[in-house]
């Protein structure tokens, strides 16, 4: 399983040591999404992630759910399990608590995630695995073809709700800091490339449930929940603070800063909560927060010690 | 008759009791919910196998936690079937009952669980109550039972404890295991050794007072009963093991190296997961009690698929939940153990009670065409047994296995030979070599469908397996060549696994007049029912089916060598002399309704839903309805 210094990468797939990986040795297949779908964007950060983070394809995992967005897996030279729709979490959760050593990253649509799956996320943001966790959310059903999510904005018109969503959108973001256990949360949107990757980067490289929200446009359904933000960069907030993610030229683009630090959860919920503009950053972060595969941490057994064992316990049931 | 058909405690004890010598008894103790019959009755069980009897335990639960007290549905407790002979079912009728209030007992009796000579020792203090309706209770109950010719014994239990303990809800089932040991000349030392291992989790003091409390039913049965009770026991010739088929499962497991359960509470499944629960993590084993049964199964498919083989523990409503990951299960060929402990349904049903009615729903639950095997276990011993052998063929086979159990497997508690443990039963490390240059992630074997699977880790393999529709190397793939071919390959895999299996043994002649075919916990019953017809002479033979699917093979020849050939099952079917059913509109038995199809033979079925295990008298009279015996009785049913 370690490094046997083979000079191909995905050849034989060994080793990253004497290999500087790139972009492209993580692409796979080509990618069915639509022009100008904001997911294409989310695989480029993707892949940059792991080449920059010099990520072993063979140890690292991505799981999916059902929608537009959980066939990226496919277009990732590592292993993948595209599920079912609603149930990343699970299935992720069992691969990272059987296989702690194995590097997994889930992927999710507002759907998967906020509606048919939200009963796993609140547990799964509970458990706090160490999984990054991406919420592509478009506000809309796209591969089902324009039906109201629970992102939807009030108001805005689908298949399904032709005189506009009746409720009130859900929030990704608050829903997920009033969990138990929760020690992960960043936003940011695929039009806004740099931080997208500075926030992937950052929610890698935590150690626990790593819940980035993806602002992401669909082109085809909800092409403008976002748009006035995409033209005009002025009605972007940018948490700042030296635990947050910050890269060139983020905060030239962006010039509205908030200085917000991760680590206060009340000041997290309150910018969660509040609506008057998009904000891009990490919003909480605590290092500390139990993590369940570690909590669950069992010696291994050899088979020969788990017949000794299992002839211990008929001993008690012996007649 | 008087109305009150009770016997009084002899005033002074009898100086010698008669002994009955007898090949077998079954005993019973009923008391509310909570006043623990159940522990008695387990503790009873366990000695008596420990002693070399053959044994058959059967929980008598209400469905509810705490049920009204003093109510004739909410009796609960056991049922324990003691013999010579081994035991393998829990027998017609009880022979001799221990309630704690008339009320309970009125319930047994009602249920027509009693045998008309049945001896009862009735706890008395509700005959003289200060509450006046309590005592009309009391006198209605005694008149009721007067319709039978029962022996009951009235005895002081509340009296006599209180002499011991405050609380005599707490301690009238140890009083009542001391009467039972003195009646059947129980190893005292065994009973205080099981009752040391059942109160293990309590404190010193409570050991104590549950001994004196036990010691205090001895005597006082010593002092004041006429009779006792003599079932010969036979020293084991090899090493036994006693326990009921939930723990069995746990420990089958354990043994075929599975190394991660995931479960969400369910009742009767729920049990196995109290033992891993307790000793999973020594095992190096992980127990995730997940948010749901759609989780539970979700996590333990993960956990398969980066590894070692991983098992899920549920009932009929949380099956019906995992129905959509089970179909993913398939489509992306990841091994994976499933138990079903099936209960009464549909829905909420019968959560407590017994029920073969999940077969049907195990096998085309999913949408789409999801070829998959399904065991089921007919002993306890087998509950330990097929974990092993679901794990190997899961493995092997790239498959889903489920494994149907049930209420009566789960609950009951019977000795069996101890296992011969071997390394090869457990699942060996998953491969984290490189993959072969051009090895593909389905690389089916075009006769056999069969492929070996790539785990993550190792390099050179990296793939994303999908639910959809997808070629070799797991890409998405729409075209009809595919999609046909894939679903060849995984249907395939059930013929070749049909081929791999025995024809199953007959009990009974080859040929005959009768089949009586069964799956599951109903063996037992079937096979003593099927040998008691032959004792009448009537050509009946049996044969119990393991595999649902595939189905064992030669069946159908085997059918044709029977001129009628019935099913026995616990599930609902038509009559057909009911209202509007039609040979053609018959709902049928759902292993019938396999056979049928299966096999094209004119297979009858017999079912019934009665909550409980069959009785052997109850198949037996269905056989001679069918095998030409003896005229039926004139009732409808032999209940």
């Amino acid at each position: 399983m370690t490094a046997t210094g083979c000079p191909s990468l995905l050849g034989c797939g060994s080793s990253l040591d004497d290999h500087d990986p790139e972009t492209a040795d993580y692409a796979t297949g080509v990618a069915r999404w639509c022009p100008g779908c904001g997911d294409h964007s989310i695989l480029t950060a993707v892949h940059r992630l792991l080449a920059e983070e010099r990520l072993a394809p063979e140890r690292t995992v991505f799981v999916s759910g059902i929608g537009c967005s959980s066939r990226l897996p496919h277009y990732v030279k590592t292993y993948g399990f595209h599920g079912i729709h609603g149930r990343a979490l699970p299935i992720a959760t069992g691969v990272k608590l059987h296989r702690p050593d194995l590097d997994v990253f889930v992927v999710m649509g507002d759907g998967d995630c906020c509606s048919i799956g939200a009963g796993h996320w609140i547990h799964a943001i509970r458990y706090n695995l160490d999984l990054t966790v991406l919420l592509f959310d478009n506000a809309i059903y796209a591969l089902t073809k324009d039906q109201t999510s629970p992102t939807t904005p009030q108001g805005y018109a689908s298949n399904t709700q032709p005189k506009g969503s009746w409720l009130p959108a859900l929030n990704p973001l608050s829903a997920t800091l009033g969990v138990t256990n929760c020690s992960f949360v960043a936003q940011t949107a695929e039009w806004a490339p740099q931080h997208l990757y500075e926030t992937l980067r950052a929610a890698h490289r935590h150690k626990g449930f790593s819940f980035v929200r993806i602002l992401q446009r669909c082109p085809v359904f909800s092409p403008d929940i976002y748009l006035s933000a995409v033209k005009d960069p002025g009605l972007v907030e940018l948490l700042v603070h030296e635990d947050g993610v910050g890269g060139k030229g983020l905060e030239t683009l962006y010039r509205k800063h908030t200085r917000h630090d991760p680590s206060d959860l009340e000041a997290a919920r309150r910018l969660a909560s509040a609506t008057d503009r998009i904000r891009l950053g990490v919003l909480y972060r605590d290092a500390r927060a139990p993590r369940y595969e570690e909590t669950r941490r069992l010696a291994p057994r050899t088979a020969r010690e788990r017949m000794d064992l299992l002839e211990a316990e008929f001993d008690r049931h012996a007649v | 008759m008087s109305s009150a058909p009770t016997q009084d405690v002899p005033a002074d004890a009898p100086a010698a009791p008669r002994v009955a010598t007898l090949p077998e008894h079954v005993v019973e103790i009923v008391s509310d919910s909570g006043e623990g019959a159940q522990k008695c009755g387990q503790i009873f069980g366990a000695v008596s196998a420990r002693m070399g009897n053959g044994v058959w335990t059967v929980e008598i639960i209400p469905a509810e936690i705490q049920p009204p007290a003093r109510s004739a549905p909410g009796a609960s407790g056991n049922r324990i079937r003691i013999g010579t002979a081994p035991v393998t079912n829990w027998g017609d009728r009880t022979n001799l009952v221990v309630a704690f209030n008339e009320q309970v007992l009125l319930g047994r009796h009602r249920s027509d669980a009693l045998a008309d000579d049945a001896v009862i020792l009735l706890e008395d203090c509700w005959a003289t109550h200060d509450d006046p309706e309590i005592r009309a209770q009391w006198e209605a109950a005694l008149a009721e039972l007067a319709t039978c010719p029962y022996r009951i014994v009235r005895v002081p239990m509340e009296q006599q404890c209180l002499t011991l303990v405050e609380n005599p809800r707490k301690g009238k089932n140890m009083f009542a295991l001391g009467m039972l040991a003195w009646i059947y000349a129980r190893d005292l030392q065994r009973v205080r050794d099981q009752i040391a291992h059942q109160f293990r989790k309590k404190s010193r003091e409570a050991y104590e007072q549950n001994v004196a409390l036990l010691e205090l039913g001895h005597a006082w049965a010593a002092a004041n009963l006429d009779f006792r009770i003599d079932v010969p026991a036979k020293p084991h010739a090899e090493p036994m093991l006693v326990m009921n088929g939930n723990e069995a499962i746990g420990m089958g497991a354990v043994a075929a190296g599975m190394e991660l359960c995931a479960m969400y509470p369910i009742t009767p499944a729920t049990s196995v997961s109290h033992w891993l629960g307790e000793t999973f993590d020594r095992f190096g084993g992980l127990l995730h009690q997940a948010e749901d049964e759609i989780a539970a199964v979700g996590v333990a498919i993960g956990a398969s698929w980066s590894g070692k083989i991983a098992f899920t523990v549920t009932s009929g409503p949380g099956l019906s939940l995992k129905q959509e990951f089970l179909g993913l299960a398939v489509m992306t060929e990841v091994p994976l153990v499933v138990v079903d402990v099936q209960r009464g349904g549909p829905s909420t049903g019968l959560p407590t009670k017994v029920e073969q009615s999940d077969l049907l729903a195990a096998l085309f639950g999913q949408h789409g065409d999801a070829p998959h095997v399904i065991v089921a276990p007919a002993t306890i011993e087998e509950c330990f047994h097929v974990m092993v052998t679901a794990r190997r063929i899961a493995e092997a086979f790239r498959t889903p296995v489920i494994v149907l159990s049930d209420a009566n497997l789960a609950t009951g508690v019977q000795p069996f030979p101890r296992p011969r443990l071997d390394a090869a039963w457990q699942a060996a490390p998953p491969d984290q070599g490189p993959v072969p240059e051009g090895a593909r992630p389905f690389d089916w074997d075009p006769r056999l469908g069969l492929s070996e699977r790539i785990v993550p880790g190792r390099p050179g393999g990296m793939h994303t397996v999908t639910g959809l529709s997808h070629d070799e190397r797991s890409r998405v793939a729409y075209d009809a060549a595919t999609h046909e071919r894939g679903c060849r390959m995984r249907s395939r895999k059930l013929a070749v696994l049909q081929q791999t299996l025995r024809p199953p043994e007959v009990n009974g002649p080859p040929e005959g007049d009768l089949l009586v075919v069964g799956w599951g916990s109903t063996k037992g019953a079937i096979e003593e029912a099927a040998a008691r017809a032959r004792a009448e002479g009537l050509a009946v033979s049996s044969v119990h089916l393991r595999f649902l699917s595939p189905l064992e093979p030669g069946l159908g020849d085997l059918f044709r060598r029977f001129r009628r050939v019935v099913t026995v099952e616990i599930n609902y079917s038509d009559e057909p002399a009911d209202p509007f059913v039609t040979e053609e509109n018959r709902r049928r038995g759902q292993l019938c309704f396999l056979l049928r199809a299966a096999t094209l033979v004119d297979v009858d079925c017999w079912t019934r839903v009665f909550g409980e295990p069959l009785r052997p008298v109850q198949i037996l009279d269905a056989i001679r309805r069918r095998a030409g015996g003896p005229a039926a009785p004139a009732k409808e049913d032999v209940r």
